[in-house]
């Protein structure tokens, strides 16, 4: 069975597949339960039952102040996630440009390549100081995080679309514009959006870092906040949920890349 | 054939620096001329430089020396009078084939404000365009393969789109570096056929570079050899210089049956003598240059004025 030709049928796949969370939850339920004889208000390890009135009291019971909190919190994260992962389109555009004109790489490579190299929560402290503890730092963090690398890695698909491909958009009569647009983007697109899926980590790591420093909503907030009464009832579910909630983005953009880049597996 | 000149080279130098800084000659002392419908085919030991010369007439390169021009006009860079054909890389991987030959016509669509303007203008026009993609995909015969991407297709097909590809703009001069270089041999055969058969019914004038010699001299109706091994009367030769211009004998197009005819034989070995062979320095006197469109201009050192009568 160990060896380079066995392939596995569908079932024995599936059985693999799932045979690492199967042990962990095992593992943990186990390790639970003989916590839990031992002493029955143990907070580290919650069982099931307790987890799941966690997850019941923070999302669908109001707190104090008559919030669903989960909810609250998720589209606080969402809503930072999201505005960072839009100002990534002036990364692509600049990469693009980068790439295509000499006086743009000129221009940035050097610059872009060491801010590349500063690292991006070393610079906290300063954009607390320069823009406060509002959303604008928490969404800097991010952006100043993977910007430099999203533009490079565009910049650097873009320099490798053969140069016959210009050469002939050219003698097609395509103008600047067209070449950029209509020829290298939607050549670098699916590579591009692989580069920004697996960023995704980063992003998240980012936003975890600012909001628990500074931030009265979010879910990053929430488990830093929480760690105090050491709620771990409420970590765990949360932890889970950001996890799923990024693997849905990076499935959706999985998705985005098959479906609308049909030619790209292929070629 | 016979039409008016429409490509002029003369005196074209091209040198590069080397890692040494040295100077490196690739061509030297270019003249040329083509006229209009001309079938010309270039050949030339690897590395001698066919693949410039034609990045030269494409604008991709620019001379160290001399003039390249179309029509009287100086070429600068590629644009859409001169189509090109790859080997490799020559169609956009990411449109399908209908959309790799409408490209250029939708090139010079009107900005996205004027669309906006007038929308059902803007739509008649895409149609239109799309209607002429069509009737180029029925010429090259693959109106079924309209909605396959490059990658699905043969070697073979992707050529022919990508020829179309060129077509459809009407450039004055189609220009192809080894289009066929990477085919197996009998997809080759019927590509040569396929495009003597687009140039016959375009009218066309093609600039072909092959190191295939038998290919050269069954397409070309001239064929040009460009070569680094020749001598001069101030010693060995460096660039290469064009060491032949001829026109090939016979009718044009050629029947296939005259890839087998001795003729074909000894131009062939002819031709690999005289350009391919390391060992055979040719004397600049001695070019077998009788094309009735061959000219050049002749440098003072390399040719004494008193060895050799001047040329006209």
């Amino acid at each position: 069975m160990f060896n380079m030709y066995w392939k596995p049928s569908p079932l024995q796949s599936a059985l693999l597949s799932s045979a690492l969370f199967l042990i962990c939850i095992g593992a943990y339920l186990f390790v639970s339960h003989q916590r839990h004889q031992e002493n029955p208000s143990d907070k580290i390890m919650p069982t099931v039952s307790k987890i799941a009135d966690g997850v019941q009291r923070t999302a669908f019971e109001t707190d104090r102040k008559g919030e669903y909190r989960l909810w609250i919190d998720t589209w606080a994260s969402f809503k930072r996630f999201g505005i960072s992962l839009g100002l990534m389109g002036f990364a692509i555009l600049l990469g693009l440009y980068m790439g295509l004109f000499p006086v743009v790489e000129a221009l940035f490579y050097r610059f872009m390549l060491f801010f590349d190299k500063v690292p991006a929560l070393a610079l906290l402290p300063i954009l607390f100081i320069v823009f406060g503890l509002g959303e604008v730092s928490k969404v800097s963090l991010i952006v100043l995080g993977v910007f430099p690398t999203i533009a490079l890695d565009t910049y650097l698909r873009a320099k490798a679309v053969p140069g016959e491909q210009l050469i002939k958009a050219r003698t097609l009569g395509a103008s600047n514009l067209g070449i950029t647009f209509r020829v290298v983007l939607p050549q670098i697109m699916p590579d591009v959006l692989n580069t920004i899926r697996l960023n995704f980590k980063a992003m998240v790591l980012f936003l975890i870092a600012g909001e628990s420093l500074a931030a009265s909503v979010g879910l990053g907030y929430r488990i830093f906040v929480v760690r105090r009464y050491i709620a771990m009832d409420i970590i765990i579910p949360y932890v889970l949920w950001m996890s799923l909630l990024a693997f849905t983005a990076d499935l959706l953009v999985r998705l985005w890349i098959k479906k609308g880049y049909a030619w790209h597996r292929a070629h | 054939m016979s039409g008016k000149t429409m490509l002029h080279m003369e005196d074209v130098y091209v040198s590069y620096q080397d890692r040494q800084k040295r100077e490196n000659l690739i061509l030297n002392d270019i003249d040329f001329k083509v006229s209009e419908g001309e079938f010309i085919t270039v050949v030339g030991p690897s590395g001698c430089g066919k693949s410039t010369l034609l990045r030269l007439i494409l604008g991709a390169e620019r001379p160290t020396r001399g003039k390249v021009l179309l029509d009287d006009r100086e070429i600068e860079t590629p644009d859409r009078h001169r189509g090109i054909v790859f080997q490799k890389y020559s169609l956009f991987p990411h449109l399908t084939v209908l959309e790799n030959i409408v490209f250029g016509l939708n090139a010079r669509d009107p900005s996205l404000l004027r669309r906006f303007w007038r929308p059902f203008r803007f739509r008649e026009r895409r149609a239109r365009h799309l209607d002429e993609a069509r009737s180029y995909l029925d010429r090259i015969g693959l109106a079924g393969s309209a909605h396959k991407f490059p990658h699905e297709l043969s070697g073979g097909m992707r050529q022919r789109v990508a020829i179309a590809q060129s077509l459809i703009m009407k450039p004055r001069i189609l220009l192809m570096d080894e289009p066929f270089g990477a085919l197996d041999h009998a997809t080759r055969m019927e590509m040569q056929l396929f495009i003597l058969e687009q140039w016959e019914a375009h009218g066309m004038t093609i600039f072909f570079v092959t190191h295939d010699l038998e290919e050269a001299c069954f397409l070309g109706s001239r064929v040009v050899v460009l070569s680094q091994y020749y001598q001069t009367d101030a010693g060995p030769g460096q660039g290469a210089k064009i060491v032949g211009d001829l026109a090939v004998p016979g009718a044009h197009p050629k029947p296939t049956d005259f890839l087998y005819s001795p003729e074909m034989g000894q131009l062939v070995a002819r031709i690999r003598e005289e350009g391919l062979d390391p060992d055979y320095l040719q004397h600049i006197r001695d070019f077998n240059l009788t094309h009735r469109d061959a000219f050049r201009t002749v440098n003072e050192r390399e040719w004494k004025q008193d060895a050799c009568e001047k040329p006209a």
